[in-house]
This record gives C-alpha cells, sequence and structure tokens, in this order.
C-alpha cells in the first residue's frame, strides 16, 4: 500500500507538486465517484471535484496526521464541498483541522499503523451483514437520514439506529486494532 | 465541563456522513465544540468515511482537469488555521453556534411563548425545526414523545428527565420510542438548543391544544 498520509505531509511541507499530482492521481478519482453517488450531475460531480482537489492544496498544511489518515480527511473535504454546494448553506461544522495552537507542535511522521487499520476496515466494511452495510452505504453515500431510511426500508427508527450502531462497533474494534 | 450524556453512535454516523438535517447538524457541531468524548468519537467515525472513499471504483477524470488545476496552484491562497476551542465560561456560546445567535447568551432577542418559556429560532426551513428555548426554573416541558428524533443541548442550566439529570453541555438523543417530561431545576432556569427532524408529538390534550403554538 501506498503511504498517501505521508505523502500528503511532505506535500504540505515541501509544497511539491509532483507529490500533489500522485495524490491528486489516486484521490480525484474516487473523491468525483463519492460526490457522483450523491446524486450530483456530472458536470457538477467535476466542479465539486476540482474544488475539494483545490482545497488539499490550500489546506493542506493543517492536516494533522496524528487525527486522521489521507483519505479520511480527503472525504470530510469532498463532504462538506458537496453539502455546502447542495443546500448553499454551510454544513455545520466543528473542523478537525489542526488549530492554531497544535500547529507549532512537531507532526507525527510514524503514520504506517494508522494505514493498516485503514485497510483493514475496508476488509471488515466489505464484510458487514447485508442489512448493516446497507444503512452505512445509505448514510453515507446516498445522504438519507434515519427517518428516510426507515421509511425506505419499512422498519422501525429504532431498528434503523441499532443496525447503525452494531456496524459502527465492528468498524471502531478494528480501527483500535482489537479486531 | 463535566459531561454525562452524550450523542448515540447512530447520530454521529449521520453527522459525519452528512446526512442530517441542518438544524440536527447545528446542535451535534455545537455539543462536539463542547464534549471530548465526542470529539474522539467523530475523529473515529470520520475514519469509517475515509475507508469508504478509499474503496471507492474510481470515476474517470481527464487529462486536462489535473493541468487545469496545476495552473491555479500557484494562485490559490493558503488557507488559514481556524481559532483554537475556546474555554467555555458560562454566557459564552460555543464557537459553531456564534455565527448565528452571536456571542452571548445574554443578548438574545428572546420571543416569549408562555408565562415561563420563550424562544428564538434558528431554521425553519425542512421538516424539522431548530430553536433556542428558554424555560424558568422549576417549569416543567409538557410530556411528549417524538415521531422522528429529537437532540437537546443544555447552554445554560440544568433539566431532569425520565432518563436523568441533564446539565451544561449534556445532549439528550432521542429517538421515537422515547416519552419524557423534562423539568427543570429550581436554581436557575435553563437554555436549551433542540433541533427535530420532525414536528414534536404531545401525548397530553393540553399539549395538542398547544402544540401548533410551540410547533414542537
Amino acid at each position: 500500500m501506498e503511504d498517501w498520509t505521508g505523502t500528503l505531509v511532505k506535500m504540505a511541507s515541501t509544497q511539491d507538486k509532483s507529490l500533489y499530482v500522485l495524490l491528486y492521481r489516486h484521490f480525484a478519482p474516487k473523491v468525483k465517484a463519492y460526490i457522483t453517488r450523491l446524486g450530483v450531475s456530472e458536470a457538477t460531480a467535476d466542479e465539486l471535484t476540482q474544488e475539494t482537489m483545490l482545497n488539499m492544496w490550500r489546506k493542506a498544511h493543517l492536516f494533522d496526521p496524528a487525527k486522521a489518515a489521507a483519505s479520511t480527511w480527503l472525504f470530510t473535504l469532498a463532504r462538506n464541498q458537496s453539502i455546502d454546494w447542495m443546500r448553499r448553506q454551510k454544513y455545520p461544522e466543528y473542523s478537525l483541522d489542526r488549530m492554531e495552537k497544535s500547529l507549532e507542535e512537531a507532526s507525527d511522521p510514524d503514520t504506517a499503523e494508522k494505514h493498516v487499520s485503514s485497510y483493514r476496515m475496508t476488509q471488515v466494511i466489505n464484510q458487514l451483514p447485508e442489512n448493516q452495510a446497507q444503512v452505512i452505504y445509505m448514510s453515507f453515500f446516498e445522504g438519507r437520514s434515519h427517518a428516510e431510511i426507515a421509511d425506505r426500508l419499512m422498519i422501525p427508527l429504532g431498528s434503523v439506529k441499532s443496525r447503525i450502531r452494531l456496524a459502527v462497533e465492528k468498524l471502531k474494534l478494528t480501527l483500535r486494532g482489537e479486531a | 465541563m463535566k459531561i454525562n450524556h452524550h450523542l448515540d453512535e447512530s447520530t454521529l454516523v449521520s453527522y459525519v456522513a452528512g446526512s442530517l438535517s441542518q438544524g440536527m447538524a447545528l446542535v451535534v457541531a455545537t455539543h462536539i465544540s463542547l464534549c471530548e468524548k465526542c470529539r474522539e468519537s467523530v475523529i473515529e467515525t470520520e475514519a469509517i468515511g475515509g475507508a469508504l472513499l478509499e474503496q471507492m471504483d474510481s470515476s474517470e477524470i481527464s487529462d486536462t482537469s489535473l493541468e487545469t488545476i496545476l495552473s491555479q496552484l500557484d494562485e490559490e491562497p493558503i488557507a488559514e488555521p481556524e481559532k483554537g476551542v475556546t474555554d467555555q465560561s458560562d454566557g459564552l456560546v460555543p464557537p459553531p453556534l456564534r455565527s448565528y445567535i452571536g456571542e452571548s447568551l445574554d443578548s438574545i432577542n428572546w420571543r416569549r411563548l408562555a408565562p415561563g418559556f420563550a424562544y428564538v429560532d434558528i431554521f425553519t426551513e425542512g421538516a424539522g425545526v431548530c430553536r433556542l428555548l428558554k424555560v424558568s426554573p422549576g417549569k416543567s416541558i409538557l410530556p411528549h414523545g417524538h415521531r422522528g428524533s429529537e437532540l437537546t443541548l443544555l447552554l445554560r442550566g440544568s433539566f431532569s428527565d425520565e432518563i436523568g439529570r441533564f446539565a451544561q453541555g449534556d445532549i439528550a438523543d432521542l429517538d421515537d420510542q422515547v416519552e419524557h417530561q423534562p423539568l427543570v431545576d429550581k436554581d436557575q432556569g435553563c437554555i436549551c438548543l433542540v433541533a427535530t427532524d420532525s414536528p414534536l408529538r404531545f401525548t397530553t390534550l393540553l399539549g395538542k391544544l398547544l402544540q401548533p403554538v410551540t410547533g414542537f
């Protein structure tokens, strides 16, 4: 596996455009696929993807490898870009970017552990029972609220929540390296 | 700030996925700014989003897109870091909420609803509501259930209901299984931020009569 997190950190400190190209080639097609699944037109998906990738450049120095892998950070950039566009209103956010205070602290170059987890997590997502994977996908890729999912699947709201809870429990155990 | 009541994992997933209503997302963001435990939880939940992104099949991106963007990089302004979270002294509005109601809880233009109750609407569009509610000491909110979900964040004061006691920073994250009757503590009034994804359903006759007025 490529160390995308390390590449992002390096790009941020060196402003090296060849690293930007590597990151762009890896992430832009995925970001576009994610945005497209939210149900926007091809042209809009292109535009939002470009904006997201520009933000990757502009905000790279705020990326904190101690908090997230590169893919996680890119996910949040793409999500915010899409929601803000769809709602024409900023999604209320508590930013996980590096805060002013922590900017002076040395960054942690040891990100290998998060990467293994991220890879492992993909496997665990693929192994979730169908009904749990479904509610996770409907939340993340279709932007549906619990109530909408309940209506769509014709199950009680409480069942939607408990399915999500079960799925997340497994995923978080993986993330903490306990499963 | 000692926080005892946290967000449900399933609510955090919706928030992180970007699938919460604007009002509910605001309540979640505000709670997270106060609550270290939920902040940690958000970081973990976002990693799920990252893993999902990593396993996406790639869409086609044209080479010109990359060239266009490369030509723009030099002109791009570098983003400024956000201000760090300040300590929460009483009366100060948590950062995510500030752009909606200003910095102080003491300079809000309340609308009177009934004796002992006042409110301000924050979002009114969509099926749900998001509003700030101020209740006088010792007052009780009518028993009510919910058709959908309801988030209540305590910004000042405290109340108790069937679930427990809620104080500053605590969040009540309730779904349609719960019926409760919050009673505000006697020593001081409470201010809370409430958001629902559908209108509340009061269980008493008086509640039914009041519902069109309160909208909750």
